[in-house]
Order: C-alpha cells, then structure tokens, then sequence
C-alpha cells in the first residue's frame, strides 16, 4: 500500500514580520495536518519553549495527536561540521536564525529525528 | 569586639552571594528519566533527611512542580539555603503507548500521559522563578537533541546561570566526555545521583555557579 508523505515549506519571508505566537500558530496548524514542516532560519529559544508548550496543551486535547519530533540545521555544514554547528546552536538560538533550517513533524509519522556529529537522520514510523 | 568584626565580616561576603535573597531557588530541569528527582532526592536526603518525590523506571514520574524550602547546603566551611525545584522531564511528545511496555494498563497510561503533558507546560512556565538551573542528562543518552539546545538556550535567554550534570556514570557506557563536547561553554559534572558518587565535584560547581546570581 502507498504511504502518501507530505512535506511542506515555509520560507522565512513567511513568518519574518509574524508575532512569536502566529509563528508557533503558523507551524502547528500545517503539522495538525499530517505534515512535514521544513522552516527556512529557525525559532529564537523562547519561541521553540512556547511551541513545545502549544504542543503540549494540544497533545493533551486533540485525540491521536503525541506531539512532535524537532530539529534545527545549519545548513554551512561543510564548514563547520554539523558537531560544531551543534556548539553554535545554542547561541543562535537566542535570536533565532536565517540560515538554517528547521524540521518539525508530527510524532504520528516522523518516529525520532536523530543528531549526531556526523549526520542527522530522520526516522519515520513504518 | 574581635569576633564581632569576623562575624560582620563573614555576614558581608556570604551575604553579597544572595544580593539581599534569603535563599537561592535551583531548579532541575532536562528530558525525562534523566535523574532529576533521584538528584533532587540526593541533595534533600542529604541536608534536610527527607526526600522530594518518588523515582521510577517508567518515563515521566514526576509530572508537576514539586519543591523543598530552606534546604541548607554546607560545603567547605560556606553556607547556602536553597529551594529545590524538581521539575517533569521536557518532552516534545508523549505517547501513552510507550507505557504499556512497563505493564500499565492502558486506562492508567492515557492519564499519566495527560498528566505529562501539563507537567511539560509547568516546567517551562516555571523557568521565570529560577536562580539557578541544573540541567540533567542522562550520559547514556545522545546529549545532541533539540529538547536540550533549547532548554539551555531559554535559560541564556533569561540570564539564568547553568551547570550541566551527566547522569548516571555508575554505568558502564556512561559518556561524559560526548556531553563535555556538547557543551563546551558550560560546566559540565558527572555523577551517580543513584549512588551518589562525584557529590564534592557537583557542590563545588554548583557553590561556583551559584555566585553568579
């Protein structure tokens, strides 16, 4: 049987003059949908800690919603290597970012999004 | 007069490390079944002989805000009174699902799984009310998750001294060093919170990160 697989794109134009909170809005909305999000530039930390709270307070209301699998790359990797980005991450997360990407998918499909220093593998349920 | 002039002398220093607070609030915070009640559990135990709550294999125990008030911690001859803030583990989902693999039934799982959830919204609304934070991970645990960049980079945000704690070195694949790589800009400790093993190194960070308030 196909599995039908949906990835959608937000350029960062998109959510650029957004309110944190429509831009949380924006991403959970295309993920109760049963899709992928690709974000072009990330989430600034406090942005990422209200859409792991939105996600939570729908996890606990919408029926066979768990949540989501969250990850943040930057995409100079041939630089810096992603062990080095990962050091970075931390201090681009303070003012969120354009130059990455983030993946943000509904726990229902993508089973786990694995980082390592090498790589980042995305797991999706079978 | 002599021991009035130390005693006042003591007072200056030791009171500049609270700047006027009576006592420090150090929360615990990290991904679930990292160790954050069993070390919460180690400091009460040790300094006031009572524990803050219980430990289990099952993920997500702890699923709301629990404290102790006044805890007293000496070390080296310096004094701080902290209040503990056990914090439930942050997650990006939870699955009732993964429960039943430890025999709960399913009626039992669908609860603590609410349960979790709001306890997710808590641990991130109480980070406001935080001195301190210590961030607990499991050492056998991939320390490259978002959840953890993100824990870390809300507490930068909010100008909240961190020390990072590698849980859990009593196992064998513990790896402290892979969470030493993962956070170079922090103190990083590792412990056994189950056996208590590298305390003096924890509370001499945890003294050092403390005078960052």
């Amino acid at each position: 049987m196909e599995k039908k697989l949906t990835l959608s794109f937000i350029p960062y134009s998109e959510i650029a003059k957004l309110a944190s909170v429509n831009r949380v809005k924006k991403i959970l909305d295309i993920v109760l949908k049963n899709r992928i999000v690709i974000l072009q530039g990330r989430l600034d930390a406090t942005e990422e800690g209200s859409l792991i709270q939105s996600t939570m307070a729908l996890a606990g209301k919408i029926k066979n919603f768990k949540g989501v699998e969250l990850a943040v790359i930057q995409p100079n990797g041939n630089k810096e290597g992603v062990f080095t980005q990962f050091k970075l991450g931390i201090a681009r997360a303070l003012v969120g970012s354009r130059d990455a990407l983030t993946i943000i998918g509904p726990a229902a499909i993508v089973k786990e999004i694995k980082r390592n220093p090498e790589k980042i593998d995305l797991m999706l349920k079978g | 007069m002599v021991i009035k002039i130390i005693t006042n002398f003591f007072k200056r220093i030791f009171g500049s490390l609270f700047k006027g607070k009576e006592e420090l609030s150090i929360g615990f915070y990290g991904p679930p079944n990292a160790g954050k009640t069993s070390l919460a559990n180690r400091l009460c135990k040790d300094w006031t002989g009572e524990e803050i709550g219980s430990v289990s294999k099952i993920p997500h125990e702890t699923r709301s805000v629990q404290f102790k008030e006044k805890v007293e911690i000496e070390f080296k001859g310096k004094k701080l009174t902290f209040k503990l803030i056990d914090t439930p583990g942050i997650a990006t989902k939870i699955d009732y699902e993964d429960f039943l693999k430890f025999g709960i039934k399913k009626k039992q799982a669908q609860q603590r799984a609410k349960e979790a959830t709001q306890g997710v919204i808590e641990a991130i609304k109480w980070l406001d009310d935080m001195d301190v934070v210590v961030v607990v991970l499991d050492a056998l645990e991939n320390p490259y998750s978002q959840v953890n960049i993100t824990i870390i980079g809300n507490l930068v945000a909010r100008k909240i001294p961190v020390l990072v704690v590698a849980n859990k070195i009593d196992l064998g694949k513990a790896d402290v060093k892979k969470v030493e790589s993962a956070f170079p800009e922090y103190e990083v400790v590792g412990i056994s919170a189950k056996y208590g093993k590298n305390m003096e190194e924890f509370y001499e960070s945890l003294f050092k990160i403390s005078k960052k308030v």
